[in-house]
């Protein structure tokens, strides 16, 4: 794969040459797993490795939760109780699983950020990231779903809100809500099908990860020169990459380990900070919590979904013009799936003709200013929409559109790049290749390589 | 080297930011700091002040709030109040505690394996998580660093709670409320339920109302989280193993590309 040249598998015994003429899978993790590897990748480049943890992580503390939760509205909270309290480290596997969704969110979104920063998207690379964008959309769902689970007040509400969303669609919104809901309201038939769900989608994403690995491997790696491994002879592309066993998995084990460090001490010390204290409380139709709040991950698309509010002059004129079709409430669901959208679209939206925004010198400011907004946008999420806020939040959904629909495209145009490095190897020893003084490239004393 | 220390000041911020989530519950008002034997990743439950806190539960609380989800049988689980099983029986016994038998259609003497009974006969809340279901502290400005650095301050709440009566009372379509100034909105229906000596404790610590106040929220504590001291234990068994495989991991990853930096180190080019 990958169109680099490199060394492949080669059957040696005859018990291979067997297997291999019949199935080449032996074959096939070999070049998975000796990948040429742009020998230049920063420790941005860690975070799939991670995502993959987590994933399997996720997927094997669920297996084990759902052996003891009850999807009853009458039960769940109990079950969630009587994991914590009488199934053997049934507490940890919980905290393990609860705060994993944390995790796996972080990680996506540096993972997603690295991505636009470096220009990862980019041709040849939109499938992979097409693909990477249905996996966090997924994600999204998954996580949502989860959270309804254990039944407490913030579950319960918050799918009432989330699922309310698809009430505002003009016309059928009301069908559609019922049909996800299976039922008038968020009841008993809502819990089960949530479960079913919350268990099916992460074998998608497992699904949907082995292609979108499948995609970045057959165009390579992006790096963060965003310049294209030489593949004019095999030479040339072994001075610009290194396999990724055992150079990457070492080094990409070495940055897990570290995370899982932060981790554990989250899970141990303060497993709860990352939750709502309501969801401690079973779940009432009868009382609504004062603010309805959605787990941190969700917040700048929550703050988006309420920032185009019935005042904003825009939300005004399209109700407007569509005879009230598209109301304030529907035209905040657009916002809110839009966002997402663009980002999804970002492959032709940006018109640069350089790849990584290290040599984009306008592109880093309003890439870093994209990145404060998205904690902007966040925090106004978890604010009330009273006073300032829905200002803030609506400057910053602004912001988040203009950057995709208007900079991206703009600053392809009228920015004026400097010049990347020629290959990989150029910026590689001229990041490793000084000596301690700082005297960049070439000493006079060569010393014996260590070898 | 700024990016990497930007992006991981950032993840920071989302782990700070992410707890403005808890600002939202309906806000508490003044909750003071008190110091638990049970906080920060060293902090153990104090045997004896869950006894107590128990004994102010059994005698005080227990009349109108249940404790649905607690197994009487944890009393002598390890890292809770210590007791054994002889003497969770006579703590049964002593207090004459009972729960409805479904299958009896009646109530019955309890047994270490049933729950604490369920109390709704008043409309009270459920303790057995009440120290995590409230926060005591949120912000400033929703950034959520004052749980991040003082917890989440549910057992802080429930002591606040039960020791800042205002002495105030309002009557509400028939009922009396209670000026409270740490309850939302300042009016509780719960009447003040603790008072100097309203328990003798039994190893002699003086039964003010802040104590008892600070014992039966170590309890809850307890009760909410009974594995509280094993789960800190595993965190610091997790932290220290895997910052071992940190260092271990640094160093192979370093000695491994060790002979790759030093090959563009050195002036011929790389072969």
């Amino acid at each position: 794969m990958s169109g680099i040249p490199h060394d492949h598998y080669e059957p040696k015994s005859n018990a291979e040459k067997w297997l291999h003429r019949r199935l080449p899978i032996v074959s096939l993790m070999y070049d998975t797993l000796m990948i040429p590897t742009p020998k230049n990748l920063n420790w941005m480049w860690i975070w799939g490795i991670v995502l993959v943890f987590t994933l399997v992580l996720q997927i094997v503390t669920g297996i084990i939760l759902v052996m003891h939760y009850t999807p009853h509205v009458d039960m769940a909270f109990a079950s969630v109780e009587h994991i914590m309290r009488n199934v053997n480290g049934g507490w940890a596997i919980r905290y393990i699983h609860q705060n994993g969704a944390s995790l796996f969110f972080i990680a996506v979104y540096l993972h997603i950020f690295r991505g636009l920063y470096y220009g990862s998207y980019k041709a040849p690379r939109e499938v992979t990231w097409i693909i990477g964008m249905l996996i966090y959309l997924m994600m999204m769902g998954t996580a949502f779903m989860g959270y309804v689970l254990p039944w407490g007040q913030m579950s319960f509400w918050g799918a009432t809100v989330i699922t309310g969303l698809f009430g505002a669609i003009p016309f059928v919104g009301e069908a559609i809500q019922t049909w996800l809901l299976g039922g008038p309201a968020v009841d008993n038939a809502t819990l089960n099908r949530f479960l079913s769900l919350h268990y099916l989608l992460p074998f998608v994403i497992l699904g949907l990860v082995i292609v979108h690995v499948w995609a970045f491997h057959t165009t390579g790696n992006n790096n963060p020169t965003g310049v294209e491994v030489r593949r004019t002879s095999k030479k040339e592309a072994e001075a610009d990459t290194l396999p990724f066993w055992p150079y990457f998995v070492v080094k990409d084990l070495f940055a897990l380990a570290v995370i899982l460090v932060v981790f554990f001490a989250i899970v141990g010390f303060m497993p709860n900070y990352l939750g709502h204290p309501d969801n401690y409380i079973e779940a009432n139709p009868l009382v609504t919590p004062a603010h309805i709040v959605p787990e941190w991950y969700f917040l700048p698309f929550y703050a988006i979904l309420r920032a185009f509010d019935g005042e904003v002059w825009l939300v005004m004129l399209v109700d407007f013009l569509t005879a009230g079709i598209v109301d304030a409430k529907f035209f905040g669901v657009v916002a809110m799936f839009g966002a997402i959208i663009v980002m999804a679209l970002v492959p032709w939206l940006d018109t640069s003709s350089v790849r990584s925004g290290r040599y984009r010198p306008m592109f880093k400011w309003w890439f870093w200013l994209f990145i404060v907004n998205f904690f902007v946008l966040m925090w106004a999420g978890a604010m009330p929409a009273e006073g300032i806020y829905p200002y803030i939040a609506l400057i910053g959904s602004a912001y988040w559109f203009a950057y995709f629909l208007v900079i991206l495209p703009l600053l392809g145009v009228i920015e004026k790049p400097t010049t990347p490095p020629a290959t990989i190897e150029e910026d590689f020893k001229a990041h490793y290749g000084k000596d301690h003084d700082g005297h960049g490239g070439v000493t006079a004393t060569a010393p014996t390589p260590a070898e | 080297m700024l990016r990497k220390l930007a992006l991981s000041s950032a993840t920071a911020a989302t782990l700070a930011l992410s707890s403005g989530a808890a600002l939202a519950a309906g806000a508490a008002g003044h909750v003071e700091d008190y110091a638990f034997s049970f906080e920060g990743p060293f902090g153990t439950f104090d045997q004896v002040q869950l006894q107590r806190g128990l004994q102010v539960y059994t005698q005080v609380c227990m009349a109108c709030h249940g404790l649905r989800y607690v197994p009487i049988r944890t009393l002598s689980d390890e890292g809770g109040p210590g007791f054994t099983e002889d003497e969770v029986r006579a703590y049964i016994e002593q207090n004459f505690i009972e729960v409805y038998d479904p299958e009896l259609q009646d109530w019955r003497a309890a047994t270490p394996n049933d729950n604490f009974p369920v109390n709704d006969s008043v409309g009270a809340p459920d303790l057995s998580l009440m120290t995590k279901a409230r926060a005591g502290f949120s912000g400033p400005y929703g950034l959520g660093l004052n749980p991040l650095f003082r917890g989440m301050g549910g057992p802080e709440y429930v002591a606040s709670l039960l020791t800042h009566y205002t002495g105030s009372e309002r009557e509400e379509f028939g009922s009396v409320l209670y000026g409270n100034e740490t309850f939302p909105g300042g009016y509780i229906s719960m009447a003040p339920p603790l008072w100097e000596g309203a328990v003798e404790y039994g190893d002699g610590t003086e039964a003010t109302e802040e104590q008892m106040a600070l014992d039966v929220a170590a309890f809850l504590t307890w009760a909410a989280e009974p594995k509280l001291m094993a789960r800190k234990q595993m965190g610091f068994t997790a932290v220290l193993l895997l910052g071992v495989l940190s260092v271990l991991l640094y160093l192979s990853n370093k000695r491994l590309w060790a002979p790759v930096k030093a090959r563009v180190k050195g002036s011929q080019p790389a072969e």
